[in-house]
């Protein structure tokens, strides 16, 4: 018994270690800072990084599958500048909004087939992906568009009330990171796709000897994070409303960065999205704290984010260790 | 026959892609742009694009040095912009002519002088940029975390960490000695050629002529193989990495010098991504093991004469980027070729083993 509680502890370690900091974090910032114990203050960490999340569910299933994928902000940034152009073009936001993930989807599956037919390594794969889809943004606009369109603005700007709490509210765009948890979730874990992206994670080699369908789950992964990045480039440009090439730069860091607070291993074969949502909250509360500081400047996001990491990278390793002594 | 085994000699040969690659831009621009062979004489220097090539590229040569070794080592260095940003910021600093926070005009700030001796600012900035490549040497060799993820907290915090020096400002450089290195000349040539040849040269002797070389191919194969034979892999990972910090910290002072100017988020932008490219160009591959200085060197000449002929066609800088992913295609496709299939099928389990090491394979390893 004694036994099960330890491997049980040392499963879910991680995700357990990752959600205290989380609160923590939350507790001390709102000690310093009343202005947090609001529970806007709370959701306002989902209406903020919500694009963040919906990147962070794609790579999540990437890394679990020992792969890679820095296009992530790439396609993001095309997805905003694309949809922007085509919106002032006078083309109706029904047939924008599918079209985007459509591209998305597709620059995914390219990216993976060459991953896969090839036998190149998923990081120069995504390398080239994330300079050719921020090339072509820049191709459509040098400069910044504004989105115009009524179905975006209502999008935008129609407060959703939260029940049992006066006055928290979140946007309509806030509710697809949530949900699309939900589905990942279910995909992870009751359908036969989660448990192969697993398998190829612990031992591509053995996997494809077990008879799974290791390539066509590789690439549909892959194509399954350019959807979540073409997902949550339409939630930054209704947020921003405007498209713009140099949005979002950086962001495959954050989100690895978070992915990893999340206990999910950059070797693959371990993790899972729940920790990726609590990783993203935690640089959430992060630039929060800052913001409400004010003294404190932004690099210290950065540092911060970078010590997080390290510290995260020490506490799997330590739970590796022990998960093999036992 | 001899001719097939010449052939295929050339084939082999590491220099034969890339330079491919290069005599295919160049032959490009010799039928559409002519005047970027044009070369001047003004004062006593030469001018024109090939020589912006070198002076532009000489960087981006510099880091692709370092990467080289590191990717050798079947690691990877990703904080070599942010390091550029962090030594760039050292040296801007160091120069700056009012050290203290009391208020100065901006006569003082823009004066052509300097607060330390440019000898001490030099070593300053190349010290800082080796502490931040034996951090992450540490790092992978000691505390044995991906070098994927090793470099890229480095990555992340060493941006905040340059801007942390600088306060978070732009420090514009008025002391025209620091120049020298990013626009100075020597008998014509810029500065900065010399430099790139200077550490080549030496990295070349320290390789070819000392056994490291064939140490670090040897720990990029197979690590254990090598702990076993008894060479020590940390200290050869370590002073790869120290290494890849020293070149860009040189890459840094050269490019703030040539830009008169620290930013801590603008520096080295992007030199990350440049230098693999450049790097997986000149036919050293990712998962570590043969590699090739010159090549990779002649990558990053690549890298620079296609961006500066789309330049001269008249290409934007930012639309650039996705013509460059074109070109990263072409050598990716290039380098999937069968011949490379068959040498990645007959050496499977080495890089199996050295693409993904898992933590508790690593931990195996030191135990001695």
């Amino acid at each position: 018994m004694t036994q099960r509680l330890k491997l049980s502890v040392l499963r879910h370690g991680p995700l357990l270690t990752t959600i205290t900091i989380f609160l923590m974090a939350y507790i001390i910032g709102s000690q310093l800072y009343p202005a947090m114990q609001r529970p806007q203050a709370f959701f306002n960490l989902f209406i903020n990084n919500g694009f963040l999340l919906i990147v962070g569910i794609g790579m999540t299933f990437v890394i679990i599958t020992g792969g890679i994928d820095l296009s992530v902000g790439g396609v993001l940034a095309l997805t905003t500048a694309a949809s922007a152009a085509l919106l002032k073009l006078g083309v109706s936001a029904a047939v924008v909004i599918p079209l985007m993930l459509v591209m998305g989807t597709a620059i995914g599956l390219g990216l993976g087939s060459i991953i896969h037919f090839f036998k190149v390594q998923p990081f120069i794969v995504t390398l080239m992906g994330l300079f050719f889809a921020r090339g072509l943004a820049y191709i459509i606009s040098l400069t910044s568009v504004t989105i115009t369109d009524p179905f975006y603005k209502y999008l935008a700007l129609t407060p959703i009330h939260i029940p049992f709490f006066a006055k928290a509210y979140v946007y309509i765009p806030t509710l697809v990171g949530p949900l699309l948890l939900l589905v990942a979730i279910y995909l992870a874990y009751f359908t036969r796709f989660g448990r192969i992206m697993y398998a190829i994670g612990n031992n591509e080699q053995s996997a494809g000897l077990m008879g799974f369908p290791v390539g066509r789950t590789k690439i549909m992964v892959y194509a399954f994070s350019g959807f979540c990045s073409a997902l949550a480039g339409i939630v930054f440009s209704i947020s921003l409303l405007a498209g713009y090439g140099q949005f979002a730069t950086g962001v495959e860091l954050d989100v690895i960065a978070a992915v990893v607070m999340g206990g999910t291993l950059l070797t693959g074969g371990v993790g899972n999205v729940i920790g990726t949502l609590f990783g993203i909250l935690i640089e959430g509360t992060i630039i929060s704290i800052l913001q409400y500081n004010g003294t404190l400047s932004s690099w210290w996001t950065r540092i911060c984010v970078g010590m997080l990491t390290l510290i995260f990278i020490g506490i799997q390793s330590i739970f590796a260790r022990r998960k093999k002594d036992l | 026959m001899n001719h097939k085994a010449f052939f295929n000699r050339i084939r082999e040969s590491r220099l034969f892609w890339v330079l491919t690659a290069w005599s295919v831009i160049l032959g490009f621009n010799a039928l559409f742009i002519p005047e970027f062979f044009r070369i001047a004489i003004q004062d006593g220097h030469l001018y024109g694009n090939l020589i912006d090539v070198l002076n532009n590229g000489a960087p981006l040569m510099l880091v692709a040095i370092g990467m080289t070794l590191v990717i050798a080592t079947g690691g990877i260095d990703l904080s070599v912009g942010a390091v550029m940003a962090i030594s760039a910021a050292m040296g801007a600093v160091l120069i700056n002519p009012a050290p203290t926070d009391k208020l100065v005009s901006n006569e003082i700030l823009t004066r052509n002088a300097t607060n330390t001796p440019l000898g001490i600012i030099v070593l300053a900035t190349l010290a800082a940029g080796m502490l931040c490549g034996l951090w992450n040497g540490l790092l992978v060799s000691r505390a044995k975390i991906q070098p994927l993820v090793a470099t890229l907290i480095l990555m992340v915090a060493g941006r905040g960490i340059a801007q942390l020096i600088t306060n978070g400002q732009i420090i514009t450089i008025y002391y025209t000695p620091y120049f020298w290195f990013g626009n100075g000349y020597i008998l014509g040539l810029p500065v900065s050629i010399y430099i790139v040849a200077a550490v080549a040269i030496m990295a070349w002797v320290g390789v070819r002529k000392t056994p490291i070389g064939l140490f670090i191919e040897a720990v990029g194969i197979n690590p254990k193989a090598t702990y076993y034979s008894g060479i020590s892999a940390k200290n050869i990972q370590l002073l790869a990495y120290t290494f890849s910090g020293f070149c860009s910290a040189l890459a840094g002072l050269i490019l703030s010098s040539y830009v008169h100017s620290a930013d801590g988020n603008n520096n080295g932008l992007n030199y990350e991504l440049d230098a693999i490219l450049a790097v997986v160009m000149g036919g050293t591959m990712l998962s570590g093991g043969r590699f090739s200085l010159l090549a990779s060197v002649i990558g990053a000449m690549v890298i620079w004469t296609f961006t500066l002929s789309m330049y001269a066609l008249g290409v934007p800088a930012n639309a650039l980027l996705a013509g460059r992913a074109v070109l990263v295609l072409l050598v990716i496709l290039l380098y999937s070729d069968r011949r490379l299939m068959k040498r990645r099928s007959k050496s499977a389990d080495n890089q199996n083993k050295s693409d993904v090491i898992t933590p508790d394979e690593k931990l195996d390893l030191p135990r001695p």
